[in-house]
């Protein structure tokens, strides 16, 4: 019985997020309201997390931050797929040039470890929601189309595909309807990686200043400003990290489980 | 001279890093000129005069084509030259040869802290799979890989330097000032790797060799160190040389939580002043210096599993 909820609270914890995001599109909670008053008072009745530096509540900032960071990670993640799958496809299909080609591109973009790419692209682009979302999509296509571009070119002389090709069907419905829904299941997987990833990305960005600009609320500027008043008000920083925590966690676990799922299904096969 | 007929597989890796790094100079050259607007301008703010800007201008080389300024860029970094810093007006070089050292001293600790604790943790928990031990390190791991430098920083900061009193704060003063932000990378690290060795060891543990270590009467501490173990470390070695880079990547954000002196904290600070050649010059060398750890991890895996050559 513990066993089973242990393994359904991942999916609770993201569909908790899930709804605070709706909720909160659905209705105001005032995250921008200041009232200077109320700075850094602690969780109480009226405010279930207290309030931060400048006043303003900090559950209402939580929420929009946690809409942000969905928003940011779902955006990318479809673009990027859309691209980098394609991108992978034509590459594992064709081989020679073209597929050396591209791995020399997607071998210099990977050159760059972690988000140093994403900073130095969102320092020169500047700050702000749309630069922050392209300076992410700039580096996060690359995954996608090594991923698929493996899969692709085991996938290359399958029967099902020579077949096609001798049918005369024409590329992309040989990429798109005979080898693209075989490479779902992996690629699934890692978009679920990637989006936490993604809510990391985004918030690591943020702290540094390079996302998402004041007053937006958003949990990396939240846990930038928490951090120097750790000491006399540590419900703001740990509100923030906690939340966080949660829902990377929450789908890192669930990606666990979907390759694990998925798993099954190709072995049984 | 094809490629083919290079007949030494290690000449060939080498060699095939050029590519890379050509292309890794090409998109930091380029970082400059994605700047929307023109760069001096971001670059000088608002109060610079066109006396500055024209000069800045000429500095940078900024008036000659794309092709030409890369040409001079490709030069002047062959004698070390990466510029001049427009805040400091000092040369970048030596900004680098100052700071460098210090983001290597907290990667290297980061990194035998982590071994010194994942390997172990990893063993422990194959060896004891599915057990409480086993559970207990599993949580333990997944929990610390869902936290960012930027938020189990301030917490290692808040716990051990302003509640207990035992560590620094911050900054770089006093010999135990790399502790915790060395902790911090760490934790991370170690996280991953208890999760990568445990998953390598509970392969290897099937193996017949195993079998027959344990048949021959073999204590199980010998079985586990001098056969499984070497065994196992070869998918761990990749790991820990694809993770060094993000060792590298997340020493970015610990030293400007810690004020560490490193080639991150000038990353973060160059940004704040919108000093782009320092920005370029710090993202160039983190970058080289992946080019450099993933080769020398591509050569020890070779060394390590004589089934495996270069190709």
């Amino acid at each position: 019985m513990m066993q089973r909820f242990l393994y359904c609270l991942p999916l609770f914890v993201l569909l908790f997020w899930a709804l605070t995001v709706v909720v909160s599109l659905l209705w105001d909670f005032h995250p921008n309201t200041i009232n200077l008053q109320k700075i850094l008072v602690t969780p109480n009745l009226h405010a279930l997390l207290g309030y931060d530096d400048l006043g303003r509540e900090v559950f209402a900032r939580l929420i929009n931050g946690a809409r942000v960071s969905m928003l940011v990670a779902t955006v990318v993640t479809i673009i990027t797929m859309l691209f980098g799958v394609t991108v992978g496809l034509i590459s594992g299909f064709y081989g020679g040039k073209v597929d050396r080609f591209v791995m020399h591109i997607t071998d210099v973009f990977m050159a760059f470890p972690g988000i140093l790419l994403a900073i130095a692209f969102a320092a020169v682009l500047g700050a702000g929601l749309g630069n922050l979302i392209i300076a992410l999509c700039m580096t996060s296509w690359v995954g996608y189309a090594r991923l698929t571009r493996a899969q692709a070119l085991s996938l290359r002389n399958r029967q099902h595909v020579l077949a096609a090709e001798s049918l005369g069907a024409s590329v992309p419905r040989i990429l798109f309807k005979h080898m693209l829904p075989l490479l779902a299941a992996p690629l699934v997987v890692e978009a679920t990686y990637s989006i936490a990833g993604l809510i990391i990305a985004e918030a690591s960005l943020s702290f540094l200043g390079l996302g998402i600009q004041a007053p937006k609320a958003s949990w990396g500027a939240m846990l930038r400003d928490g951090v120097r008043y750790m000491l006399v008000a540590p419900h703001y920083v740990l509100a923030v990290g906690l939340s966080l925590m949660s829902l990377v966690l929450a789908i890192n676990l669930l990606g666990d489980q979907l390759r694990d799922y998925l798993d099954i299904k190709v072995t049984i096969k | 001279m094809k490629s083919a007929d290079i007949k030494n597989p290690m000449i060939k890796r080498f060699l095939g890093i050029i590519p890379v790094v050509f292309g890794v100079l090409i998109l930091t050259f380029l970082l400059v000129h994605l700047i929307p607007g023109d760069p001096v301008e971001v670059m000088l703010g608002e109060s610079a005069t066109s006396a500055d800007r024209t000069q800045l201008r000429a500095e940078l080389g900024l008036n000659h084509s794309l092709p030409a300024q890369f040409v001079s860029y490709l030069g002047k970094l062959s004698v070390g030259d990466f510029g001049q810093s427009i805040h400091t007006k000092t040369p970048i070089s030596s900004l680098l040869a100052e700071r460098l050292p210090n983001t290597a001293k907290l990667a290297l600790l980061a990194l035998m802290i982590a071994i010194a604790i994942g390997l172990p943790l990893g063993v422990i928990a194959a060896l004891n799979a599915d057990n409480w031990l086993d559970k207990t390190a599993t949580v333990f791991s997944l929990t610390l890989s869902a936290m960012p430098h930027f938020w189990l920083g301030p917490l290692m900061m808040m716990v051990f330097a302003l509640w207990l009193g035992w560590l620094p704060v911050s900054g770089m003063e006093s010999a135990t000032s790399i502790i915790l932000p060395a902790l911090t990378l760490a934790f991370g690290l170690a996280a991953i790797l208890t999760r990568m060795t445990r998953a390598s060891l509970l392969e290897v543990l099937h193996e017949d060799f195993v079998r027959t270590a344990h048949s021959k009467g073999l204590t199980e501490y010998t079985v586990i160190i001098r056969h499984v173990l070497r065994a196992a470390l070869l998918p761990i070695i990749t790991v820990l040389g694809l993770q060094l880079g993000s060792l590298l990547a997340g020493a970015v954000i610990t030293e400007t939580v810690f004020s560490w002196d490193g080639v991150g904290r000038l990353l973060v600070e160059s940004i704040e002043k919108r000093d782009y050649p320092v920005t370029q010059a710090c993202v160039l060398v983190v970058a080289l210096s992946y080019v450099v750890i993933n080769l020398f991890t591509d050569l020890i895996y070779t060394q390590a599993d004589p089934r495996v050559k270069l190709v």
